[in-house]
């Protein structure tokens, strides 16, 4: 049985007066995909740096591969592979010097560094890009590159810090399928994200986090079974409408969310919900049936939307 | 394994000058050349027609001037090399951030950095004392040992501008470096002329500013010629500054990156 790769106990990051991470308990399990769900500013990259061992922490304690990222950080960093939120890929340099330089900063071999750099191009789908200088790979190339390059030291703990935002859709399914094959082989992911998909589809467990406090954890599915409704019926309404109606809503559903620009309404059965809405003569622009999301359990948790 | 992170950090900063040398071919050659022909050859014509270079004890402006040159392009160099770059590390590339990430810290980042602005210095420093040379303003040996002292006193100015730098939100801070620091050390440090020549009160300024002893130590062991102060004085004023601003690069950058 392995050791957790992660242990944190009342974990917490102050910056002068604000309290980036506050008091957290969490334990990451070897070979897992864990996640941190929450809003910008919610505290995820302070943990995630503190875990990298590259921010002190403020106080609690907190082990990393066994370690303690205060005295023994560059043993730790030479056993992590991280994405960070903002590439830092060298732009004036090809994208295989790119994996070349990092992989001397581990100091591995030369001759390592140039069997792993073919293996990570491949896996990057950057053969062909290998000459090229770094300021000319679209985003989602850099992405890939990034984390290939987080791999080059044959990480045990990989951290990625947002690691599809500001992709397009397709970009962003293909770093999915990077990210699930290395789980595959054995790696542990730690993972932050504001995408509530993003955490559905990568994240066997995950914790919630709301300023600076983990609010939930869970699976998803758990998350999702203990916190919403199987169902929701998202109702729009005409501009100005909305506002007329809400207490013709009563009793209707489980739970009622009014949002700015549409009603949630979480419910067993949404073909049942629905059919009550047209028996209460109201006319929505538009009805919509769905299953819960991680973006429902945080509505509920939290009162607000992981994307403002 | 001190050692050894810091020589990973002077081995990547050679790899990416490899790519990156092409900017810095102009500043190498380009500038020592046009600065001895135009104020060595052309204006030590005048000088020389007076009484300027017996004052000086030398027999020409232009074997005058060589030397004192070399110092200041030294600091132009490691100034130079300290700012921008340091800048994009921490901040426009983020380079700094990843080599952070892996088991280098940031003492062997700075002393990486340093130790890769020493081997600048001496490329620098070498391209200038043979184009000297070819001058005919400096003799072979004594233009090739006076490249040390011009490596001592570029370090002089890395390594506080590398502390400088790391405490920097913005680039304005830069160019005012250069405005109100770099540039006025480059005209009244003895480069061109003696301090001696400065108004009284702005006299002992000089005698504190790294470049003046560069520049006398360097004359010196160009021309052969006597220094100012000891020759050992010189030399433990500039390494002093070296290795308390060395210490103080550390301090600011950890203060910076390590948050």
């Amino acid at each position: 049985m392995r050791e957790p790769p992660v242990v944190a106990k009342n974990l917490t990051k102050r910056f002068d007066q604000l309290v980036a991470v506050d008091s957290v308990d969490f334990v990451v399990q070897p070979g897992e995909a864990f996640g941190f769900l929450g809003p910008n500013g919610a505290g995820k990259s302070s943990a995630m740096r503190m875990i990298g061992a590259v921010s002190p922490i403020t106080a609690g304690t907190l082990t990393v591969l066994g370690m303690n990222p205060e005295t023994d950080g560059p043993a730790i960093r030479s056993r992590l592979g991280v994405v960070p939120q903002e590439d830092n890929l060298d732009t004036q340099l090809p994208v295989e010097e790119n994996l070349l330089v990092y992989g001397r900063y581990f100091g591995l071999p030369h001759k390592i560094i140039r069997e792993r750099i073919e293996e990570l191009l491949e896996f990057a789908q950057l053969t062909e890009r290998r000459k090229d200088i770094v300021d000319r790979l679209s985003g989602g190339m850099k992405r890939r590159l990034t984390i290939a390059r987080s791999l080059i030291n044959e990480p045990e703990l990989i951290i990625l810090d947002e690691p599809t935002t500001g992709l397009d859709p397709q970009a962003r399914h293909a770093l999915w399928d990077r990210l699930y094959r290395l789980k595959q082989q054995g790696a542990t992911l730690l993972i932050t994200t504001h995408y509530m998909d993003e955490a559905e589809q990568l994240c066997d467990r995950l914790v919630v986090m709301d300023k600076g406090k983990i609010v939930a954890e869970g699976s998803p599915r758990e998350l999702i079974d203990r916190y919403s409704t199987k169902e929701v019926v998202e109702l729009r309404f005409p501009v100005g409408v909305q506002e007329t109606i809400v207490e013709r809503l009563d009793g209707i559903a489980d739970r009622t969310e009014i949002l700015p620009d549409r009603v949630l309404l979480y419910t067993p059965d949404g073909d049942t919900t629905s059919a009550v809405v047209h028996e209460r003569n109201l006319v929505p622009e538009s009805i919509v049936v769905r299953r819960s999301t991680l973006e429902d359990v945080f509505l509920r948790l939290t009162g607000r939307s992981l994307i403002d | 394994m001190a050692t050894s992170l810091t020589l990973r950090v002077l081995e990547v900063n050679a790899r990416t000058y490899r790519r990156i040398w092409r900017g810095s071919v102009i500043t190498t050659f380009l500038n020592p050349i046009l600065f001895l022909a135009a104020m060595g050859l052309g204006l030590g014509t005048l000088v020389d027609s007076g009484t300027g270079s017996e004052s000086l004890e030398t027999a020409s402006y232009l074997k005058y001037l060589a030397p004192g040159l070399l110092a200041a392009t030294a600091m132009q160099t490691g100034a130079g090399d300290s700012t921008y770059p340091v800048m994009a590390g921490i901040k426009w590339i983020r380079t700094y951030h990843a080599a952070l990430s892996t088991p280098i810290d940031v003492t062997a980042l700075t002393m990486g950095h340093l130790g890769w602005v020493a081997i600048r210095l001496t490329f620098v420093s070498l391209v200038y004392a043979v184009i000297t040379m070819l001058f005919g303003a400096v003799a072979l040996g004594w233009g090739l040992l006076s490249v040390a002292p011009a490596v001592l006193t570029g370090l002089a100015f890395a390594a506080p501008v590398t502390a400088y730098t790391a405490t920097l939100e913005r680039e304005t801070g830069l160019s005012s470096l250069f405005r109100f620091g770099i540039v006025p050390l480059f005209l009244f440090s003895g480069t061109f002329f003696p301090i001696e020549q400065l108004p009284d009160l702005l006299e002992p300024i000089a005698y504190i500013t790294p470049l003046w002893h560069g520049v006398e130590l360097t004359r010196g062991i160009a021309l052969q010629a006597g220094t100012t102060l000891a020759p050992w004085v010189h030399v433990a004023f500039l390494v002093a500054v070296v290795v308390f601003s060395a210490g103080l690069a550390v301090r600011n950058l950890r203060r910076r990156m390590v948050v």
